[in-house]
């Protein structure tokens, strides 16, 4: 964990106002690993004062990558960002998704931006584990398909892949997904991640998911990040210093 | 050896610098010893303590307004013993003053704290937080309210021999009598000021943008009612204060020293830069040895109205 000032390299547009920047990072490139986070401060003024998280969405030699879409000041900073100019980063945050282990295919499950943080995943997995990706999205300018692999979509317009939401589309594959021993690693909005955790309890799948919550230092100090433990009632868990990624079953959604 | 005396005095406790780092903003130390070396700081005051554990606030807990955030923690905290048995022996290790926050619903809670804690020798002072906006039974209402403020101060003076320093709510109308009663009651400083109540609103869901409605606003854009403050404090009482709110960098450290600050706490710019409190003092003894100042203490209190 330490700062750094990073110049940017280029700006990708994805699709339908889904950036993707590219900085150059080595000292945080060379370290990072998929679902742990940055702290970024995008200018030195006071407005946005606070860093903002990402996760990194990709790496690729000394390079990084940060998948955005523009939301606010911050990000419309980011986006403006001339290459050479340099963004303020903290990191690396978070504990990072546990891709290792007993089983033979990752299952990824992403809504809408929660996308970001598997790219990097898949990359890392490649040829240790199988991958089947399952993105979501309202309609097909929000499903990013950027590095996914074997990739099924979901939409709740119908204009890609399947109609419905992201988990109806699992539930509609279950018969692929108990063909092997699967882990799922999930990221999206809180509604997707409770049906996530409801359809993997049903069938008692191991299911890892990054969180995210409101935070100003992504570092255990601000307090500002709690998240429900099932396990210990009588404190929170930190989502930014237990988490971003939790077990889906040690956590109240 | 340093060039510059930066050595300053709040009451009876020495300080090696005017930079504290305030409440809530450093936890318990360690995580910012990554990125600050607390053997160079003036002192680290701890998250607020209670006598048991808190769990604080649902989230969310923090939002972003103009140059500033609000937080709604509401005391998040391992309570005094376990503090005891395993915050403290990290602090230990360095040779910084440990001032402890202390949070309570009561007068009598407060005394049992101070009195749980006093023979740590770690702990150089207590911080008694009067003023904390964020929960239902304590806090704002001793801050708001000068007897009880009066009380608290004379209780606590009961519980230690150590120096008091009352944590002052910026929600009152005359801060001034606020210091008086500490005064009065054996309070040995202030620190002005803690959070000043805001809110902000979603406007697509009409929701409070905070879990609790409202919150404690930091950051720059509270720094100039924090000066008036501690203008205020200084002009009418004779009492040793700590200036916090909104501290950014080295010049706005000077500027709380010039009206009336003996010392400083540097809180929400932590979570941004967490090594900032090195880098302002690097800054702080250039400034002493251009402005040809022995003793950067001399700039307490030397503004010219």
């Amino acid at each position: 964990m330490f700062t750094v000032n990073a110049p940017v390299k280029d700006l990708i547009e994805l699709d339908h106002k889904i950036f993707l920047q590219k900085i150059f990072c080595p000292e945080i490139a060379s370290i990072i690993q998929p679902g742990q986070f940055l702290m970024v401060k995008v200018s030195n003024s006071y407005y946005p004062l606070l860093r903002r998280p990402f996760s990194v969405c990709d790496v690729e030699g000394g390079h990084i990558y940060l998948m955005f879409n523009i939301l606010g000041e911050g990000t419309k900073l980011l986006a403006s960002k001339k290459t050479g100019e340099p963004v303020d980063i903290l990191g690396p945050l978070g504990n990072g998704f546990s891709y290792e282990g007993d089983y033979d295919t990752a299952v990824i499950v992403g809504g809408g931006l929660g996308a970001a943080p598997f790219p990097f995943l898949i990359k890392r997995l490649a040829d240790k584990k199988e991958v089947m990706a399952f993105i979501g999205g309202r309609s097909i300018h929000d499903v990013i398909t950027y590095g996914m692999k074997n990739l099924l979509t979901s939409t709740d317009d119908g204009t890609s892949g399947f109609k419905g939401n992201v988990v109806e589309l699992l539930k509609h594959k279950i018969s692929d997904l108990k063909k092997s021993k699967i882990k799922i690693f999930g990221c999206g909005p809180t509604v997707m991640l409770r049906a996530l955790k409801e359809f993997s309890l049903e069938n008692d799948f191991d299911c890892e998911v990054s969180t995210e919550c409101a935070m100003a230092c992504g570092f255990g100090i601000c307090q500002g990040c709690p998240i429900e433990s099932t396990n210990h009632k009588d404190k929170y868990l930190l989502v930014c210093k237990d988490g971003p990624i939790f077990n889906i079953k040690d956590v109240e959604l | 050896m340093n060039k510059v005396d930066l050595s300053v005095s709040i009451g009876s406790l020495q300080l090696r610098n005017p930079i504290m780092l305030a409440s809530g903003t450093v936890g318990y130390g360690n995580e910012i010893a990554e990125f600050v070396d607390l053997n160079a700081i003036g002192a680290i005051v701890t998250k607020s303590l209670s006598l048991k554990p808190r769990k604080g606030n649902p989230p969310q807990r923090i939002v972003e307004t103009p140059a500033g955030m609000l937080n709604s923690i509401g005391l998040s905290n391992v309570g005094v013993e376990e503090f005891i048995k395993s915050k403290i022996p990290f602090l230990q290790k360095y040779d910084v003053p440990i001032v402890c926050n202390i949070a309570a619903s009561t007068v009598d809670e407060y005394a049992e704290c101070v009195n749980l804690l006093t023979n740590e020798n770690a702990i150089k002072a207590f911080e008694i937080n009067v003023s904390c906006p964020n929960v239902k039974d304590g806090g704002l209402q001793f801050g708001n309210d000068v007897a009880a403020v009066g009380k608290v101060t004379a209780k606590v003076r009961t519980a230690t021999n150590k120096p008091i320093i009352i944590k002052l709510s910026p929600n009152v109308s005359y801060i001034a009598n606020f210091a008086k009663v500490v005064k009065q009651e054996g309070g040995d400083a202030v620190s002005a000021i803690n959070t000043l109540v805001g809110t902000s609103f979603n406007i697509f869901t009409r929701k409070p943008k905070i879990f609790s409605v409202t919150g404690g606003l930091s950051g720059p854009a509270i720094k100039p009612v924090a000066l008036a403050k501690v203008l205020e404090i200084k002009r009418n009482i004779e009492i040793p204060i700590i200036g916090i709110g909104g501290i950014m960098n080295w010049q706005d450290v000077v500027e709380f020293m010039i009206a009336g600050a003996s010392a400083v706490q540097i809180g929400t710019l932590n979570f941004i830069n967490p090594s900032a409190a090195k880098e302002i003092l690097s800054s702080l003894e250039d400034f002493c040895i251009k402005q040809n100042l022995n003793k950067l203490s001399e700039l307490t209190g030397s503004f010219l109205i």
